[in-house]
């Protein structure tokens, strides 16, 4: 079944919007676990700063990906004619 | 087109409507309860009232949903709205561990339980990027499906099956088990008794109406629990601190709860407590190393002391029985005598240990501890995401959507509503810690709140004066982590009704996850093992009858696995992510984002990943094997996946690349619709 050109764009944004968005995790979870003693000298809310990530913060960041991937996605279907119906 | 699309909309309206009238139904019928508790009405009444009403609700739907057809059966018809299915996976994923185990966890281990709640929830950002928008436009009906399409022969799907069955298994005897906890502590029935009937409210759904009579259901499980779980939070936070958002509020109280830990843990009468704990747990290991003559000596002891009492003239009765006691609980031989002292000696060195402070990260006794300690934290939140993105019971929901779209948007929703009880979990934890340390901590042990001796008396909470001050110091309390969760209403003073919602909702969390694990099992047993590799014309109703002939046998099975309350079950529920992580995780990921990945490739793979990851969590846990770079059995696949992966890499490499078929799979996979898909599936095999 060959490709398009143009499906093959697609599917190199794909690639690159799910790059950009792995990296974003894992910046959200292993440095903010590696170096929580830095981040707990700040405070956020009454909490020490790490100790916030850890139980609130990186979990809204995760909700927003998921959230921002799926608007993105279902957008850039749409826009190369892959999209259903 | 447009007419499906506009059913879909109506569908969508109506289900809405019938979940918003529930919810209301439901917060009328606690509140008519409340009313009711007020007028007299009594605590076992308001148990069985809960219990009749929320089982006849999860039969009722069950029953409703009842269906014959194969695709309604196994995949809900694939017509779950984006949000609806995103509820049934949150009350799927929401487990009795989460619900009930995971404050407590929180409580006890401060920041360094946090591994839980980031594993569990950043897990769904690799299912949304990896898996789930690829897994339903594959579309057909379970994981091993998908494996065997796309690696092709029955190898792979065979190797699939395996490590379903594994992974889901040692979990659904967890839940069943959590089920049989609640409902016999509830109505007061014995544990066995409670089991029947949990297996009972589980198959009655999943029987008659496979997948989609467990949607259904789960939708109305998941309204169930999360009230369940955020009021008690609430009212506490509201009590504590003038202001009903805990989420918010928290960080206030955990200053509060830093501050009164500095004089908890230097007050001279605990630091003594700790010092005859540690005396005690050095004479318990004495005894055991005195075996077998040390028990002889306290047999012969107590005989005398039973003997002399009795001999006595003034001797009654009560004393009597309390030195048989004595003598009967003695153990009866040295195997018993080595198990028994050695938990003693352990509680008691527990109890002697430095409590540290909530929020303090990694504590330890030196630096190296602390490092293992933070790596440890790494690979438990590593192996945890993974494992979330690789859970058959979990990944299977994604194939109910209608569409990849929403497929997409339905993966928001689940982490969105797992994130409410998550995110409130550790607020919860830090307001209960407040209320223990400031009104239990430091006073009279003689009038301490009720709720103290009524969880003391199934062991849940245990108080041992050792100092024999009267005064109760923070050595001297043990609390199991369930308790946490289930006394939060009464810490809070809230009336016994908010008792039975949080009850409700720990079994609406319990039943959920059994009938999604159980149905995990009978799908991959009647749909890979019978119908794709056994008997390929078997027609219909034969599936379904053998589907549902599994899925009672399995039930039975776990039923009974459950009954013996193995001890390790809960040690046991975090191997299955590890297990799922190395078996599933590459070989599905590889499969989608690397077309040269091969048949081989993924024998090899899931093999060498399923094998490292059960050789290392054996041997540490059961063998004594030292731990490599201190990384505990629990998190065995920090080196399952890495090495699975690698594994299929490189095989894949040194074999000849997969044909056509599994190419245009890829392909077919990648993108939601082009324009060859309409002329059939021809490339789904």
């Amino acid at each position: 079944m060959p490709l398009s050109k143009i499906h093959q764009e697609y599917w190199e944004k794909n690639l690159r919007m799910t790059a950009a968005l792995l990296l974003v995790w894992f910046l959200a979870t292993f440095p903010v676990i590696w170096f929580v003693r830095d981040l707990n000298t700040f405070s956020f809310l009454g909490f020490p700063l790490g100790f916030y990530m850890a139980a609130q913060g990186s979990l809204i960041i995760y909700v927003a990906l998921v959230w921002f991937y799926a608007r993105h996605m279902n957008k850039l279907d749409k826009k190369y004619g892959v999209a259903e119906e | 087109m447009a007419s499906r699309k506009n059913k879909h909309k109506i569908f969508f309206l109506s289900l809405s409507r019938y979940y918003g009238f529930y919810t209301g139904g439901f917060i009328g019928f606690v509140i008519l309860l409340a009313i009711a508790e007020q007028m007299g009405m009594s605590n076992a009444w308001i148990g069985y009232i809960f219990m009749a009403a929320t089982f006849g609700l999860y039969a009722g739907i069950g029953v409703m949903s009842r269906t014959a057809d194969i695709s309604e059966y196994y995949v809900a018809g694939r017509r779950v709205p984006a949000v609806f299915n995103g509820m049934a996976t949150g009350a799927d994923w929401l487990s009795a561990a989460s619900f009930i185990g995971m404050a407590g966890t929180l409580y006890l281990s401060g920041y360094d339980g946090l591994a839980f709640i980031m594993g569990w929830t950043g897990g769904f950002v690799l299912v949304a990027l990896f898996i789930a928008p690829y897994l339903r436009k594959f579309g057909q009906f379970t994981i091993p499906d998908f494996l065997g399409a796309r690696y092709g022969g029955d190898l792979v799907r065979t190797i699939g099956v395996f490590a379903a069955i594994l992974a889901s298994f040692t979990y659904v005897v967890a839940q069943i088990y959590g089920v049989g906890l609640i409902s016999s502590r509830f109505l007061a029935i014995d544990f066995t008794t409670g089991i029947l009937v949990g297996i009972v409210g589980i198959l009655v759904c999943s029987m008659l109406g496979g997948m989609k009579a467990i949607t259904w259901t789960q939708v109305a499980q998941y309204v169930i629990l999360i009230i369940a779980y955020l009021v008690p939070v609430v009212m506490l936070s509201q009590r504590i601190t003038d202001v009903p958002v805990p989420q918010l509020m928290s960080g206030q109280v955990l200053q509060k709860v830093t501050e009164r830990e500095q004089d908890i843990f230097n007050d001279p009468q605990q630091l003594k407590a700790r010092e005859l704990f540690k005396h005690k747990a050095d004479e318990t290991d004495a005894r055991i190393k005195g075996l077998p003559d040390s028990l002889s000596v306290e047999r012969r002891d107590a005989e005398h002391n039973l003997v002399r009492i009795k001999e006595a003239a003034a001797s009654d009765a009560s004393a009597i029985r309390d030195a048989e006691q004595v003598l009967q609980n003695l153990p009866r031989n040295e195997v018993e005598a080595r198990e028994t002292w050695g938990r003693e000696a352990e509680q008691l060195r527990a109890s002697a240990k430095a409590p540290h402070p909530h929020a303090e990260p990694f504590p330890g006794e030196n630096e190296k501890e602390r490092d293992t300690a933070r790596l440890n934290f790494m690979a438990l939140a590593a192996c945890l995401m993974i494992g979330t993105a690789a859970l058959p019971h979990i990944l299977m929901r994604y194939y109910t959507t209608p569409s990849v779209k929403e497929a997409r948007q339905s993966v928001f929703w689940s982490l969105f509503f797992i994130f409410l009880l998550y995110f409130s979990a550790p607020a919860l934890a830090i307001l209960v810690k407040y209320e223990i340390y400031t009104k239990l901590i430091g006073s009279s042990i003689a009038d301490l709140p009720a709720w103290v001796a009524a969880w003391g008396n199934i062991g849940l909470v245990k108080i041992n004066d050792i100092n024999h001050d009267g005064i109760l110091q923070l050595a001297e309390l043990t609390l199991n982590p369930d308790v946490i969760l289930l006394a939060t209403p009464e810490i809070a003073g809230l009336p016994y009704v908010v008792s039975g919602l949080v009850a409700a909702g720990g079994l609406a969390a319990a039943l959920s996850t059994a009938d999604a694990l159980l149905l995990t099992i009978a799908n991959a047993l009647s749909h890979d093992v019978y119908y794709k590799m056994i008997d390929p014309y078997a027609s219909t109703p034969r599936r379904m009858i053998m589907s549902k002939i599994l899925l009672l046998l399995v039930a039975l099975i776990a039923a009974y696995f459950a009954s013996l309350k193995p001890d390790h079950i809960l040690s046991m529920v975090a191997w299955a992510f590890s297990i799922a992580a190395s078996a599933f995780f590459p070989a599905l990921v590889l499969g989608i984002f690397w077309k040269r990945a091969n048949k081989w490739g993924a024998v090899a793979g899931m093999a060498v990943g399923i094998g490292l990851c059960l050789f290392y969590l054996v041997s540490v846990k059961f063998y004594g094997m030292t731990p490599w770079f201190g990384i505990k059995d629990t998190a065995a696949g920090a080196f399952g996946v890495p090495a699975g992966m690698l594994t299929l890499i490189a095989v894949s490499l040194l074999t000849p690349p997969p044909d056509t078929e599994a190419r245009n799979l890829v392909e077919y996979c990648r993108y939601p619709h082009l324009k060859n898909d309409a002329d059939g599936n021809s490339a789904r095999a």
